[in-house]
């Protein structure tokens, strides 16, 4: 019974309930229109304390498509936070105004100590470097409908894996299911936490690398995730500036992937995709980001306890 | 040799980990008793060749949490008409509330102080925790562990 319930981390809920939502993604976009008054009379609140596109759209997109209404900021000068309010105030706040609520914040755990202080469903979407559990729900399904599972399969995952909140989630989703091995392409630097490699892939027993080259493994991935190099999360811009252009994906290195590998990215894109790959069939980049807001459909639904 | 005598009801804390019984001294807020306490340090021990003791010569509530933190070989004796009564045998708690703190800058408990400060046993040979916000691994500590 996901009716209620708050989705921080991937842990927070259990492979048949993530089934439930995937399932009903799927119908969604089947016919979208079957569910255009779903959640009429519901409010969602997005309360982005950190700037997003993709995410707070998809998100509200999601809502209005639902047949649902959507209140909230996008920056927090512009909310109490300016003021000095508590996180936890203005969530116990917001919670008198909506139903249900997707935030985000540069601050990693804001939302499970948020979720503390209220009973109203609350959706993480995205806390600093650390977890980012909706864009798990985007590439799962985007996985689904170009591979048909997620099982039995090879994950290469590169740039930066320390801060990439999207790398953090889809590993931990992924290391629950059978046959995954992961290929880590990254700087030293810049490699996954080990709360992520010693707490759950090595627990679980699961096969992965640790590299920071990508041509060699290209041929052994059935799906290649690419992330961006997080400025925002350096405190030294010279660092960044010396791994930023570590990892770059063009066609000459895609030349040494199978022609069933896909290319996966959460986006924004900064440099390490070459525009010339995204006319390539196994880029799906764009395909993930229009999923995301189907998926999000689901989500909301399953929350507030409609289907 | 130094010689301390021994009391009458209260609390001795022995087998610490030479240098932490200032750590635990402290965290006991001891130097604030109005009651006679001794702290040893660097005595002598068979079994460890030099430790740290702690004697409070009062009854007062003891965070065994903290002290298997610490030191999960120290030994905790209550003393009652100059005997002991009660040992209790310490662990490495599995659940630490509000005794260390999250280092990762980038933790909510960084800006946010009004919630309890919760870590998770990581690895116990180790003594290595795990924030509950931020999941960050820390080793508190941990000098010569």
């Amino acid at each position: 019974m996901l009716k209620g319930r708050h989705l921080i981390d991937p842990s927070d809920f259990t492979r048949e309930e993530f089934r439930e939502i995937f399932d009903l993604a799927h119908d969604i976009i089947k016919d979208p229109e079957k569910y255009s008054k779903s959640c009429e009379g519901k409010i969602l609140a997005t309360l982005f304390y950190e700037p997003s596109t993709r995410t707070r759209f998809s998100f509200e997109a999601a809502m209005l498509r639902l047949g649902g209404k959507v209140i909230g900021f996008s920056e927090p000068n512009s909310s109490s936070t300016a003021k000095g309010e508590s996180i936890a105030d203005t969530l116990r706040t917001i919670e008198c105004y909506a139903d249900i609520a997707a935030m985000r914040h540069p601050k990693e755990g804001a939302p499970r100590m948020a979720s503390r202080y209220i009973q109203m469903p609350l959706i993480n979407a995205g806390d600093g470097g650390h977890q980012h559990p909706t864009q798990t729900l985007t590439d799962i399904l985007t996985i689904e409908r170009l591979r048909g599972n997620v099982e039995n399969k090879t994950y290469g995952f590169c740039g930066d894996l320390k801060f990439g909140r999207t790398v953090h989630s889809l590993v931990k989703f992924l290391s629950n299911y059978e046959g995954v091995k992961f290929i880590f392409i990254s700087p030293e630097e810049l490699r996954v936490p080990e709360y992520i490699r010693e707490e759950i892939v090595k627990k679980k027993g699961i096969p992965f690398q640790e590299v920071d080259k990508m041509e060699p493994y290209m041929g052994e991935l059935d799906f290649l995730y690419m992330t961006r190099v997080q400025r925002e999360r350096f405190f030294n811009e010279e660092d960044y500036i010396r791994l930023k252009d570590r990892f770059i994906l063009d066609m000459e290195k895609m030349s040494y992937a199978r022609p069933d590998t896909y290319v996966l990215h959460p986006l924004p894109r900064v440099n390490e995709i070459s525009p010339e790959v995204d006319s390539d069939p196994r880029a799906q980049y764009f395909n993930q980001a229009k999923n995301g807001m189907y998926v999000r459909m689901a989500l909301i639904c399953k929350l507030l306890g409609i289907y | 040799m130094l010689n301390i005598t021994s009391i009458e009801k209260g609390v001795v804390i022995d087998h610490i980990k030479a240098g932490y019984g200032i750590t635990v001294f402290n965290y006991l807020n001891l130097d604030k008793a109005e009651y006679n306490v001794a702290l040893i340090m660097n005595a002598y021990s068979q079994k460890m060749g030099k430790k740290d003791i702690i004697k409070i010569n009062n009854v007062i509530d003891i965070n065994y949490d903290f002290l298997g933190l610490i030191d999960p070989n120290a030994t905790v004796n209550i003393i009652e008409n100059g005997k002991t009564v009660k040992k209790v045998k310490l662990e490495v708690p599995e659940t630490v509330t509000n005794i260390i703190r999250c280092k990762n800058p980038r933790c909510v408990s960084s800006i946010e102080n009004y919630f309890d400060h919760v870590f998770h046993l990581v690895n116990k040979e180790k003594r290595s925790y795990r924030c509950e916000f931020c999941d960050d691994i820390v080793v508190p500590y941990s000098q010569d562990l």
